[in-house]
């Protein structure tokens, strides 16, 4: 019994320690943020690598999803009578829910895992050893421009999928389906607002990069130098950027939409 | 204040432990200015630890190592930094930057420290590819070398700020007999030319006992002999001599611990 009480309480200690060493590493990481601003070049290399990189992926499953929306929202509106407002249905969903979440999903699979492979890469020939004996700080010059460019590219990603899913609407509602135009797009236009559903999308999207891209390079940092430390650190940040995804996206709707 | 005369590095009463186990019990060195000292000792016995304490890259539960009369363990980051702008330290896989060429790997460290202008830079990082044999290679990526090759182009970033000391790790592992007779050729070359203070960790007798000027020989967490390498070569010590010339018994076992043969084999 008293056993099995202290491995309780190892196993609690083990998970503090984790999560205060993931929040040291996040403030040693916003401390390098000053440094960037006299080396640009670091932050627009990783913002071409995070960002530019994940753009097609985003803008096909952005695409495809608006189109399968439509499809599935035509269904439904159509047993009353209102597929006029396919338009106004497609972009709430994309722009509140979709949007922000599935670009998060594919983010941590596809950028996510490539940032926590790269960093536990480095780690595992020295890299960043190497920087340390070089006086340069690993964090400061190669884990902060990550954060930051994981950080501004998700909306901007997020932004993408959203814009991309309607005009996969459009194409499917108005084009296949028969949606008359003008009402796909002034439904959609009167609908949705400004405040409640784009800016609560992006400050979503924002949310998502900020735990995404700490998860990764955390996971990244913290990997085994091994090459099976290396794959189980990158399944992590898959598997606990989704969670993390799925539960602050429950979190935040409930508060922003919830009362 | 320092003299010419104290060690560049003096470790007292170093204990370092991993968990349970004692990786360092009590160890006390000195590395004398300007020369080749060798750390030496079997495989897992501690001797890339004892560089990362060295650099203040881990920190020993006692004991204190002075570098160039200052206590690594308790300067300030800042100071640390400054300290290790001084250190070169070449690693055994080289830990190049896999992203930037061999030009830019050897500018890395000057970009970062030295306030120079670009064109003084690029004289600068010709000439150190060219003390290793690799100003024709400055255009490559680090993929794109031989392992020998990948750890000139690291000696020659380690040595870009002109270090008071460059650290060795393993340099001479895994490394074909022409890899391995230039980095020997190399290392002897620059402690000559620039009175480099080097440590050199390996466990390589032949080629370290040749450019050595002095040795230690580590085992079980503890310095066990020490002294120049015709001394290590020729001593009696058995563990000394075991290790030295490469035997397979002695002080340490052959066979790992195990219950009699006889009973193993008739389970009796």
């Amino acid at each position: 019994m008293l056993e099995q009480l202290a491995r309780l309480g190892r196993v609690g200690i083990a998970i503090l320690a984790h999560i205060g060493r993931g929040n040291i590493l996040l403030f040693h990481i916003l401390g390098g943020i000053t440094d960037l601003a006299t080396r640009p070049g670091l932050l627009i290399r990783q913002l071409y690598s995070v960002g530019v990189l994940s753009m097609l992926i985003i803008s096909v499953s952005g695409t495809f999803v608006g189109m399968v929306l439509a499809l599935q929202g035509h269904y439904t509106l159509s047993q009353f009578g209102a597929e006029q407002s396919l338009g106004v249905m497609v972009a709430a969903s994309l722009v509140r829910e979709l949007g922000p979440v599935v670009t998060a999903l594919l983010f941590a699979g596809r950028a996510g895992s490539a940032l926590t492979a790269e960093i536990g890469l480095m780690k595992a020939t020295e890299q960043l050893s190497g920087l340390e004996m070089m006086a340069v700080d690993p964090i400061k010059r190669i884990l902060t421009p990550r954060f930051l460019a994981g950080f501004i590219s998700m909306p901007l990603l997020a932004g993408m999928f959203s814009a991309l899913g309607i005009l996969g609407g459009y194409f499917v509602g108005v084009g296949l389906l028969g949606v008359d135009d003008g009402a796909f797009w002034s439904q959609m236009q009167a609908k949705i607002d400004l405040h409640e559903d784009i800016y609560n999308g992006v400050i979503k999207s924002f949310v998502f990069g900020w735990v995404c891209t700490w998860i990764a390079l955390f996971q990244g940092y913290e990997a085994v130098p091994t090459s099976e430390g290396v794959s189980r650190a990158t399944t992590r940040t898959v598997v606990h950027s989704s969670l993390a995804v799925l539960g602050m996206d429950f979190i935040l709707t409930a508060l922003m939409f919830g009362g | 204040m320092t003299s010419d005369t104290d060690p560049l590095v003096k470790i007292r009463g170093l204990r370092f432990f991993r968990g349970e186990r004692a990786i360092f019990d009590g160890v006390d060195i000195d590395i004398p200015r300007g020369k080749i000292t060798a750390i030496m000792g079997p495989s897992g016995s501690g001797k890339t630890t004892l560089l990362k304490l060295i650099g203040g890259q881990l920190r020993p539960q006692a004991g204190s190592v002075e570098v160039d009369g200052q206590n690594i363990h308790r300067l300030s980051r800042r100071a640390l930094y400054r300290l290790r702008i001084r250190m070169g330290m070449l690693f055994q896989s080289g830990a190049l930057l896999t992203d930037i060429s061999v030009f830019d790997n050897v500018a890395y460290p000057l970009r970062e420290h030295a306030p120079l202008p670009s064109s003084m830079i690029r004289k600068l990082v010709l000439l150190k590819l060219e003390s290793v044999g690799l100003r024709g290679a400055r255009g490559l990526m680090p993929s794109e070398l031989s392992g020998g090759m990948a750890r000139r182009v690291a000696l020659a970033r380690a040595m870009a700020l002109d270090p008071m000391m460059i650290m060795y790790d393993e340099p001479f592992t895994g490394q074909d007999p022409i890899s391995l007779g230039v980095l020997v050729q190399l290392i002897r070359a620059l402690n000559d030319a620039s009175r480099i203070t080097s440590i050199i960790v390996s466990h390589d007798v032949q080629e370290t006992a040749e450019i050595a000027d002095y040795i230690y020989v580590i085992s079980n967490g503890r310095v066990i002999d020490h002294g120049s390498p015709d001394a290590m070569l020729k001593s009696n010590a058995p563990w000394t001599r075991q290790f030295m010339h490469g035997l397979a018994d002695g002080p340490v076992p052959f066979h790992y611990p195990a219950p009699g043969l006889e009973q193993d084999l008739l389970g009796t």
